[in-house]
């Protein structure tokens, strides 16, 4: 895998200026990955979301983004202008935002807005028709378990319930076949069933396309089962590493903890157990 | 408005919900007694949410009739003060649901403020601990919180002014593992000690297992099926879609 790395990224922290002085949401984070499923989880606020955005260069001011370098198949992104940079953006790299309703045109409908997308990145260049774009909006509303596909392309954004808005971002972000898809939290107001099937949907295209795919997620059962390798965060840093199948095993306490705080129906009656926090637990073990 | 107390708390009789043509909720009747905790699961899009909205007083366009704590509710009317401190919803999509421009102190004190709580300064601190939200996020503004701790404001919020129901719509559904398991302990306390009454959406059947008391499944704007919490444990579901997700989730 060393010589097919996809992303490779460098000493990485976003900080952000506060009163009582700098927040480190990331701090100096490095890590690697092949056209392969990795998973980053990690508790609220541990500094998911930021390291995806990160990445893409979305980081607001006042916050900053410092890093050796970010490296997508041998381009180092911190030296794109900010024009070549947006060209990887919703091209070469397409992210499923947390709030996916937010991350669409509100003013525009469903529909509208993955033709316009198909047509930039498939329909100019390969020259095809305005019917062949129309077909394929529907397919991939299809493709993601929309039930209605004509009703929902014709809806509008809040028309949406929270699961169709998921699904609809993750059809917008394919359209492009990008070369990296990160997905903050894509499936998480799926129940089971359809969640299955907009993974198969992914894993497809990590397959087939060699895509890479970067998936945040808090579902530690689901990561195991469908991701190759994860990595934990905890506190802005990667604490631990390892692979999907193996997450049982993890060493960390952070990690084990994770794993023994899970709700069932033997559990009912009893207060699940929680997590009392160690600062040793910010190095690695 | 008549109240009828020999009802539950919540009663929900043949509700349908209609966003234009499109009707989202046909004909679904239920019924919550006060203490219980009702789980909502089934297909997205299949009218979990529009449900709660209705209840809320958020879509208005239905028929049918609904009542809480014996109080009947009427589309389009406007919910008393008291009414809307007693029913508190906690929304599926904490963005849209917390104002941009308020910081976390504003988003909890004027709620408290506006149903007539003191010590606010007090209530909002511990509301915060109780959410697992350190004082250091009080003036953050939501864009400055991560999803998590943007929904966990948002359960605080619903939790201030001490309402005896409360719909949760997906509540731990951005939450990892430990958080998760903080909300659920918070719930489980709040309802032993101040008798509140859940009404519950989820995909997250572990979560239906550990919380609930009875369980309806949805489909396409119906309950097909309404269970006993016993039959996540024993599998024993009327539906087709049902076992095909009892199946998936216990894999
Ligand atoms: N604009 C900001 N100013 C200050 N702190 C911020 C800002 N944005 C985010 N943070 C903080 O950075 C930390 C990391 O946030 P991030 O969104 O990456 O968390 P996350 O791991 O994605 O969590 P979740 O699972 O809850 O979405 C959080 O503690 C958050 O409060
Ligand atoms: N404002 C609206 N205008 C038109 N249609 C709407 C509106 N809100 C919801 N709908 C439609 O109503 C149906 C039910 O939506 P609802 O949000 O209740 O689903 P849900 O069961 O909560 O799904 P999910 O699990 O994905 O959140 C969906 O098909 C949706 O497209
Ligand atoms: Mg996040
Ligand atoms: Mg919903």
């Amino acid at each position: 895998m060393a010589q097919d790395t996809l992303l490779e990224v460098d000493g990485l922290t976003v900080r952000f200026p506060s009163v009582h002085g700098p927040i480190e949401a990331v701090r100096d984070i490095s890590f690697a990955m092949g056209r392969e499923k990795i998973a980053i989880v990690g508790e609220s606020g541990s500094g998911k979301s930021m390291t995806a955005r990160a990445i893409l260069d979305l980081i607001r001011p006042p916050g900053e983004r410092i890093a050796r370098s970010i490296r997508l198949d041998g381009t180092d992104l911190t030296r794109l202008s900010p024009r070549q940079m947006r060209q990887v953006r919703g091209g070469r790299i397409t992210m499923v935002m947390q709030d996916p309703k937010y991350s669409l045109n509100p003013t525009m409908s469903v529909g509208a807005q993955l033709y316009e997308n198909w047509l930039i990145h498939v329909g100019k260049p390969k020259r095809l028709s305005r019917a062949a774009g129309q077909k394929a909006v529907l397919e991939m509303l299809e493709a993601v378990q929309i039930n209605d596909p004509p009703r929902v392309a014709r809806s509008f954004p809040h028309e949406l319930s929270g699961g169709m808005g998921q699904r609809v971002m993750i059809a917008m972000m394919l359209i492009p076949q990008p070369e990296l898809m990160i997905a903050d939290e894509p499936t998480s107001a799926l129940d089971v069933t359809v969640q299955m099937e907009v993974l198969k949907l992914m894993d497809g295209l990590v397959a087939r396309n060699g895509m890479g795919l970067l998936f945040i997620s808090h579902d530690l059962p689901l990561v195991s089962r469908f991701c190759d390798r994860v990595l934990i965060m905890y506190r802005g840093r990667i604490v631990e590493e390892c692979r999907a199948d193996r997450l049982h095993e993890a060493q960390h306490p952070y990690t084990q903890g994770l794993l023994s705080c899970l709700p069932s129906y033997a559990q009912r009656g009893h207060p699940l157990a929680t997590l009392s926090r160690d600062a040793g637990w910010e190095v690695a073990p | 408005m008549n109240k009828n107390p020999s009802s539950g708390m919540i009663e929900v009789q043949d509700l349908s919900v209609r966003y234009g043509d499109f009707v989202a909720v046909k004909g679904v009747s239920f019924s919550v007694a006060a203490g219980e905790t009702f789980g909502l699961v089934g297909e997205s899009g299949s009218g979990k949410s529009t449900i709660l909205q209705a209840l809320a007083g958020l879509a208005d366009d239905w028929s049918g009739s609904m009542s809480v704590d014996g109080l009947a509710l009427v589309a389009g009317a406007r919910r008393s003060l008291a009414f809307r401190k007693h029913l508190q919803m906690v929304f599926q999509d904490p963005y849209g649901s917390l104002h941009p421009h308020q910081t976390v102190d504003q988003i909890l004190s004027s709620p408290a403020r506006i149903h007539g709580f003191g010590s606010i300064d007090r209530r909002i601190a511990e509301v915060m601990e109780a959410v697992g939200l350190g004082p250091q996020f009080r003036f953050r503004l939501p864009h400055q919180l991560s999803g998590g701790q943007r929904q966990r404001v948002a359960i605080a919020r619903a939790l201030i002014v001490e309402p005896k129901v409360l719909l949760l719509d997906e509540p731990t559904s951005a939450l990892d593992a430990s958080v998760q398991a903080e909300i659920l302990n918070l719930l489980v306390t709040l309802r032993h000690e101040r008798g509140l009454t859940y009404l519950l959406v989820t995909h997250d059947l572990s979560v239906v297992a550990y919380l609930c008391d009875r369980l309806a499944v949805m489909e396409k704007g119906s309950f097909v099926e309404t269970q006993p919490i016993e039959a996540l444990e024993t599998g024993a579901f009327d539906q087709d879609y049902t076992r095909r997700l009892f199946a998936a989730a216990a894999r």
